[in-house]
């Protein structure tokens, strides 16, 4: 899983390109969740470019690794990422949350048969996740392949989480990998206040998984952090990955408003000008 | 004497190869939740895709005579019943077949939306067992009689419902599921049940059948049946036909899917239908029944269950008595819906 610094620049371009894709889409569709896709577009560009073992042109090979998203809210990233990755067209996106779309609001198996499971209601991610994981060890499939689950730190907050978390530690899910999108909001405020979660890496340590802290937006970090907990061999690992929610727009950045809200008119505007001269960098807007 | 019995033989439906001893003093009783412990054994030895997962009622489920035989694929999940149905969603959809054991006051009563998300709107192939339904779990009292199982699971699109009437029926309805790629439920009762049927007694997903008819001529009232109840109704079913009524009972241990044909036959032989079932009238079974009548061929119905009530501490049959689920509340409803104009 080399990371080469050229490979980190097309990396870094593509997750551009995705967060472009997402305020689109969002500003399409009307309704949906803006800063949570935003922030973590980074990671999943980072999982379906790099890390993931997968294959977009035959969704179904069974060799693949399972990603398992937990908080669907943030589905927007997860159809913009796949579309860039090539499971269906870009064109595709702007049918999000309309009737009969494939893309439905939160995600649906029977609609969108690419992704593992559907989800929406929080706190249920982990557990198939966990079941998926222990089903590959029964049978002796734990070492061909990895069962990931991205979650939100807001859906800690519902104990079917903590029953997973619990499940997996007792059985030694060494092929269970979990990335919390640390980016501490959710919809009536910051975490700390609605129901803290700290000191989150002590509890879930306590929990007999094996932690890690990373960026969420350093290519380089999360990537070692993926190999790390490749390696752990008696125990499922769990990366807190701290993102800035709404990353990537300066305006949607840690303002926890645009947790549940989408950009109108001039509002994606700001934001696709800021993606396309890539923060300011450049003076004309690419495309 | 000798004369009745050869009646008796005629009017359990022959076909069926019914139990014979089912009027005897001493006919055999069983727990019903015994046939799903010897069912699973059996589907675990012809699929080894056949999991057990269980909340920390492994006897008490009866899931110990799979775990003893298949420790390698049985799963304790301890006191998490969201945990559980998750679990066993993932496990399915990496190709396995789970069987899911708790008391059905807990799964699916506190587990519904884990059901409805990651097993029913993904269509998985998930089977929630749901032990000690009904009032019959007796002692323990109202906290664990789980009285609104059938309608919870019923009302979800993609779930089948199976509540068996024997540990034999739910023996056969445990290697079935365990062939259906649908999600399913399947209630079980706690207590000692008499055995209805025989090992060759069919079953069959989504079909009913009439377990006892009048030797000659039509019958004045159908009778369905779901679950442990069965005896109780055919007990009432032999002694109203001594006072000159003539009934037909059916069984519909598959509420859903509903066998719409065999009903409407049936109400429109009899003009007239009782529902029974250990369950809130609301919702459950005789509801799926009026649905089809509604629809279809609507006749006076009266219903035999709980009425909007919570149960109490009690002898199994002290609280069928009491909540009117007795065999006088079932004769009392038979002639109740006579008296109705069909």
């Amino acid at each position: 899983m080399l990371l080469t610094d050229a490979k980190i620049k097309e990396l870094e371009n593509k997750a551009n390109d995705i967060r472009k894709s997402i305020i689109e889409m969002l500003l399409e569709a009307g309704s949906g969740h803006t800063a949570g896709p935003l922030g973590m577009a980074d990671v999943f560009t980072l999982f379906y470019f790099h890390i993931l073992k997968h294959s977009p042109k035959n969704p179904s090979w069974d060799e693949r690794d399972r990603l398992v998203l937990s908080n669907g809210h943030i589905c927007p990233v997860l159809y913009a990422t796949m579309a860039h990755a090539g499971y269906f067209p870009l064109e595709e996106l702007k049918t999000l949350r309309k009737f009969g779309t494939r893309l439905q609001g939160h995600p649906h198996r029977e609609y969108l048969p690419y992704v593992e499971t559907s989800s929406g209601p929080l706190g249920l991610g982990l557990s198939q996740a966990s079941g998926m994981a222990l089903a590959d060890k029964m049978d002796g499939k734990d070492k061909d392949r990895f069962i990931y689950c991205f979650m939100s730190d807001g859906e800690l907050d519902e104990g079917n989480s903590w029953e997973a978390f619990m499940f997996a530690g007792k059985n030694k899910l060494r092929n269970l990998i979990a990335l919390i999108d640390r980016n501490n909001i959710q919809i009536d405020g910051i975490t700390e206040n609605v129901m803290p979660l700290e000191p989150l890496a002590d509890k879930l340590r306590a929990f007999n998984w094996h932690v890690i802290e990373v960026s969420g937006h350093d290519m380089k970090a999360l990537n070692e952090a993926v190999e790390e907990a490749r390696k752990v061999q008696d125990k499922p690992t769990v990366i807190i990955a701290h993102t800035i929610p709404g990353k990537g727009v300066h305006e949607f950045e840690k303002n926890f408003k645009w947790h549940g809200k989408t950009p109108n008119k001039e509002e994606a505007k700001m934001a696709l000008h800021e993606l396309r001269t890539l923060g300011g960098k450049i003076k004309s807007e690419h495309q | 004497m000798e004369k009745l019995k050869a009646n008796i033989s005629n009017m359990l439906n022959p076909k069926l190869k019914l139990n014979p001893k089912i009027f005897d003093k001493d006919v055999e009783q069983i727990p019903i939740r015994k046939g799903f412990g010897e069912g699973l054994l059996k589907a675990g030895e012809i699929d080894k895709n056949v999991v057990g997962l269980c909340g920390d009622l492994v006897e008490s489920t009866q899931m110990n005579v799979f775990a003893e035989k298949f420790p390698e694929r049985f799963v304790e999940v301890g006191v998490a019943e969201q945990n559980l149905v998750t679990i066993a969603s993932g496990m399915s959809a990496m190709g396995k077949i789970p069987f899911c054991a708790s008391y059905a006051m807990f799964s699916p009563g506190r587990n519904w939306e884990q059901i409805r998300t990651t097993i029913a709107y993904n269509d998985r192939p998930v089977k929630i067992v749901g032990s000690h339904a009904g009032i019959s779990v007796g002692p323990d009292g109202g906290t664990h009689q789980a009285l609104e199982d059938i309608a919870l699971m019923r009302v979800m699109p993609n779930m089948d419902v199976i509540s068996p009437c024997d540990a034999i029926e739910a023996k056969k309805a445990v290697l079935v599921l365990a062939k259906s790629d649908k999600p399913a439920y399947l209630r079980l009762a706690r207590e000692k049940t008499p055995i209805i049927t025989t090992e060759k007694t069919p079953f069959e997903l989504g079909k009913a059948e009439i377990y006892w008819m009048p030797e000659m001529g039509l019958a004045q009232v159908g009778i369905i049946v779901t679950g442990g109840l069965m005896h109780r109704a055919l007990l009432v079913a032999k002694e109203l036909e001594g006072e000159g009524i003539k009934t037909k009972v059916m069984n519909l241990s598959s509420i859903k899917p509903i066998d719409v044909k065999a009903i409407v036959a049936l109400a429109r032989e009899t003009k007239r239908i009782v529902t029974v079932e250990e369950h809130q009238i609301a919702g459950g079974m005789g509801s799926a029944v009026a649905e089809v009548l509604a629809q279809n061929y609507p006749v006076p119905m009266e219903f035999v269950g709980v009425q909007d009530k919570f149960g109490q501490s009690g002898t199994p049959n002290e609280l069928i008595e009491h909540y009117g689920m007795g065999k006088n509340s079932i004769k009392e409803a038979v002639k109740k819906v006579l008296k109705r104009k069909s």
